[in-house]
């Protein structure tokens, strides 16, 4: 909270979060004002925008507006749960690597290391070649993806907290594991876990949306897919393709911005 | 053992640096063996029937039992995996499922194509990064260093699929035509006689992995500017340009080269969306169209390239960051 606060006055910051938000918001409120079914042909491929049609049809005739507004909210669960589960399984297995007796500890890390060697885009596409794209393969594999990463992260910030005085302390009096982890550790790492969750949250975002774009999208109608379907009409309807564009655009940035002010506010209160 | 090991081992014992780069060389292969065993599970081992999945359910029993036999699922998982292990070494990498050729055979020029994508961007992308970098850290609050700013905030966040997209409709569809949009290419002709081709895909990965670089640069050469030999340096009278040039830029070169490792391996990635959206015909394209089809050899077979690839310029990146660095040079050698 005195985090937030300290955004108060950091218009950046702030600009980016409202951006952000409005994307979301847009995602959620969406699919209930849509003023056409998102997979009805409602006219001519590639119509230029009219009164009843404001941002045209797309390749296959169906309203552009009703599509932006209801491709939204599946990807962005989609993103946060796949955020939330990577970085979860992160801080576990960061912790676990900072408290392991030194050998094992290498060897741990220099595996942890192997899975970092893709990128996370070819660790999704390897996965999902044989599991095949689902809300909940999708998630499993981003997730997946960003545990080595973010347990890179923590293992650093846990290992700061482990060498301190308090710690030790607490663990001579015969602290059991969970006391540690959740009245040492935690409170001690929430602004290295907080930046972590918004820049894994772009992450999934950017590797989901461009999954969709590639095909491996779970439906056929988000904003990726859109992108690339439309593609092909960008000289005839521009807005078919900038529409969406637009609309990750604006939630990526935002959302940068938004963390940017978040890294900045965190390191003047620390 | 070998006499070139012998020598090697004599070599390494000798010479600080030869051992560390025995030693990261070792942890290389480990690595390279942990990523294979990853490669493998999730292509060929994961439970369930791999010829069905591959087929799809019209697919004959006949069909179906001759795929188990080009694979060779009836074998134990540990026989499959050793024996896809050694096709590794001799190069006999299976048959693409789709097109039936050798996979070696079907990837070899899509591999040249994408070197030749990712030669030329890292060409621009590398001294542009490193003249911004510069720029920036020696002008705060600079025009360069204010578009650095920019990029780092907004153009950083965009995955490269939408600047790709982008850079179409400005240079090739609706603002102005200078370039074909996508990039099918004459495979008759060498791909540098057809630079037009490239121009696009190349703007698209220039502009992709220039944020990350040229912050990393303006942050590790800002340090190196206030720290004590550089006032130092000043105060004896030796021109900021030289200063710049000469004296902080050799002491940042090592976090610079571990960030231009970073960035080629980023490029890997980046070049997946970016062909498909140039319709390229690179590594990254075939990947796709590979994971689409269910065409586990090809699968199997880049990602490992892509793998391998990544961990030879951590290698190199690594190596040369302790042989250029004098601090770390000295460190290793007491």
């Amino acid at each position: 909270m005195n985090t937030l606060r300290r955004m108060r006055h950091d218009a950046r910051g702030l600009t980016g979060g409202a951006l952000a938000l409005a994307v979301v918001l847009l995602a959620l409120v969406g699919p209930l004002v849509a003023p056409h079914d998102p997979g009805a042909f409602v006219g001519r491929p590639f119509q230029s925008p009219d009164s009843a049609h404001p941002l045209g049809l797309d390749v296959l005739g169906r309203d552009v507006l009703s599509s932006l507004l209801s491709g939204g909210l599946l990807f962005l669960a989609e993103a946060v749960a796949a955020t939330i589960i990577g970085v979860g399984l992160g801080v576990l297995a960061g912790t676990v690597l900072a408290t392991l007796p030194r050998k094992p500890a290498d060897i741990a890390l220099s595996f942890n290391d192997a899975l970092i060697v893709l990128p996370q885009i070819i660790i999704a596409l390897l996965v999902l070649t044989r599991l095949g794209s689902s809300p909940f393969t999708l998630i499993a594999v981003i997730a997946f993806a960003h545990v080595p990463q973010s347990a890179r992260v923590v293992r650093v910030a846990v290992q700061r907290v482990t060498s301190e005085g308090y710690f030790e302390a607490a663990r001579g009096f015969g602290a059991r594991w969970g006391w540690l982890f959740w009245r040492e550790i935690m409170p001690n790492i929430t602004g290295v876990v907080v930046i972590e969750l918004s820049i894994r949250l772009a992450i999934s975002s950017v590797v989901l949306a461009t999954l969709s774009y590639l095909g491996f999208g779970a439906t056929a109608d988000d904003w990726g897919s859109m992108i690339h379907q439309n593609q092909g009409g960008l000289t005839i309807q521009p807005l078919a393709v900038l529409a969406p564009v637009a609309a990750l655009g604006c939630f990526l940035v935002g959302a940068n911005l938004f963390r940017d002010g978040l890294s900045r506010a965190l390191a003047k209160g620390a | 053992m070998t006499t070139s090991a012998i020598a090697l081992r004599r070599a390494a014992g000798e010479h600080p640096i030869a051992r560390y780069v025995v030693k990261r060389l070792i942890v290389g292969v480990v690595m390279l063996a942990f990523v294979s065993v990853a490669i493998f599970f999730f292509t060929q081992a994961l439970p369930g029937d791999v010829a069905r999945q591959v087929l799809g359910q019209s697919a004959t029993p006949d069909q179906i039992a001759s795929l188990r036999e080009q694979l060779g699922l009836d074998r134990p998982v540990v026989v499959q995996y050793f024996d896809w292990v050694g096709g590794l070494f001799t190069g006999e990498l299976g048959r693409s499922l789709t097109s039936g050729l050798p996979v070696a055979e079907a990837i070899a020029p899509r591999v040249a194509n994408s070197a030749v994508l990712v030669g030329v961007t890292v060409a621009i992308l590398f001294p542009l990064a490193l003249a911004m970098g510069a720029t920036a850290a020696a002008r705060p609050r600079g025009i360069i260093d204010g578009i650095v700013t920019v990029l780092i905030l907004l153009v950083i966040a965009l995955p490269e699929f939408i600047i790709a997209i982008l850079v179409i409709v400005i240079l090739a569809t609706n603002v102005v035509k200078l370039f074909p949009p996508t990039s099918i290419i004459d495979s008759s002709q060498p791909l540098f006689a057809q630079t037009d081709l490239l121009v696009l895909p190349v703007l698209a990965l220039v502009i992709g992995g220039l944020p990350y670089f040229t912050e990393s640069i303006r942050t590790t050469l800002r340090e190196e500017l206030m720290s004590e030999y550089v006032t130092w340096a000043r105060l004896t009278g030796i021109r900021e340009r030289r200063v710049l040039w000469r004296y902080a830029l050799p002491n940042g070169i090592g976090p610079a080269l571990q960030v231009a490792g970073t960035t080629l391996v980023y490029l890997t990635g980046g070049i997946v969306a970016v062909e498909s959206v140039f319709a390229f015909p690179g590594i990254g394209a075939a990947l796709t169209a590979a994971v689409a089809n269910r065409d586990l050899p090809t699968v199997q077979t880049i990602t490992m390239l892509m793998a391998a690839v990544a961990l030879i310029i951590y290698l190199v990146a690594d190596v040369c960051g302790i042989l250029l660095t004098p601090k770390l040079r000295s460190a290793l050698a007491s």
